[in-house]
């Protein structure tokens, strides 16, 4: 190697290197495309509807696709969390609501919780609706999910028609279930 | 022999419990502090050890909880990557964008290497030379000519 190389070649690698660190940090940041698609009215397919995960009460896997046909409201919560514990007596109300009706389900998602205490939560606020283990944070990071709690309202086909990124409230979600139900 | 019974109870239950006590005194204890180290917050995004949050002493609380149970240090690990997911160990993913986290020091220790591999010959080269006696290369005149002949005569009116 030449003496006048080194500069050089140390010159392109630092480049390089910054390089790198810009598209990682654009890479890494938030995805707020799922909610400008919503906010503005349109009805996108959830992203990571396929993946599958384990269920709460290790009965197998199951993912969002699995309830195609069917309204669905997606919750992101944990036992460690503050608003969850808020919002989990709206949770249960809508889904007496729609187990009375046969119109859909709510499926919760766990989110870095010890499994134990997720179903002392599910027994102390008297959840019926299924919740999964999203242990790699993958459905998460599908969703653009940036805390908990975080709630999505699915129509039958599978489209997000609201989402909220916070604790929900009974009109909210009425009338988020309502506007999958009436989703054609 | 009614009066030895007690005795014998005693030396009977003793030498059951021998062989319990020393398959825990044989069984490495995990130790709370050592574990603590090596894992994450999973919620704060930091390590465990200087994770200020309930999330964190939640985190702590589950740790105590597992060595009372008397298991061992990796017991407790396999169990919190069971219950919270990989990233409890604080391995960053080996997918997508996340690999260059693994291929970057790799890179950059090896690009070093080559670096000295290169250039430290030519700079014992230099050194040896200098110990030699024979200096610096002198392949090009530091001065030139014509500062040489402006020099000499500096001199010559310094001394005249």
């Amino acid at each position: 190697m030449k003496r006048s190389a080194v500069p050089s070649v140390a010159l392109v690698v630092a480049a390089a290197l910054v390089a790198l660190l810009v598209y990682g940090v654009a890479i890494k940041g938030t995805d707020t495309t799922l909610d400008e698609a919503v906010s503005k009215g349109r009805r996108p397919a959830a992203p990571g509807a396929t993946l599958k995960l384990p269920r709460l009460d290790g009965t197998g896997q199951t993912s969002i696709a699995d309830y195609r046909g069917k309204v669905l409201v997606v919750n992101i919560w944990a036992s460690w969390c503050g608003p969850c514990e808020d919002e989990a007596p709206t949770l249960q109300r809508a889904q007496a609501k729609l187990e009375a009706d046969g119109t859909g389900t709510i499926l919760g998602v766990t989110n870095t919780d010890i499994p134990r205490k997720s179903v002392a939560f599910e027994r102390k606020y008297g959840f019926t609706f299924p919740s999964v283990r999203d242990l790699d944070v993958k459905l998460y990071r599908a969703l653009g999910s940036t805390g908990v709690p975080e709630t999505l309202v699915l129509d039958a086909k599978g489209r997000v028609v609201a989402l909220s990124r916070g604790q929900i409230s009974d009109t909210f979600l009425d009338r988020a279930i309502a506007r999958a139900k009436a989703s054609t | 022999m009614r009066r030895l019974r007690p005795v014998l109870a005693l030396l009977a239950a003793l030498w059951l419990a021998a062989p319990t006590t020393s398959a825990l005194a044989a069984a490495p204890r995990a130790s709370f502090n050592d574990i603590e180290d090596e894992v994450m917050c999973v919620t704060c995004n930091v390590p465990l050890h200087i994770a200020v949050s309930a999330q964190a002493d939640e985190e702590r609380t589950e740790i105590k909880r597992l060595i009372a149970q008397g298991l061992t240090k990796q017991q407790v690990l396999d169990q919190l990557v069971a219950d919270l997911g990989p990233r409890v160990l604080g391995d960053p993913p080996s997918d997508g964008f996340n690999v260059t986290t693994w291929l970057v020091p790799v890179g950059a220790i090896g690009g070093v290497a080559l670096l000295l591999v290169l250039t430290l010959p030519r700079w014992r080269r230099r050194s040896e030379d200098d110990h030699d006696g024979r200096g610096p290369s002198t392949d090009e005149p530091s001065v030139s000519p014509a500062d040489m002949r402006r020099l000499d005569e500096d001199l010559a009116a310094t001394e005249g």
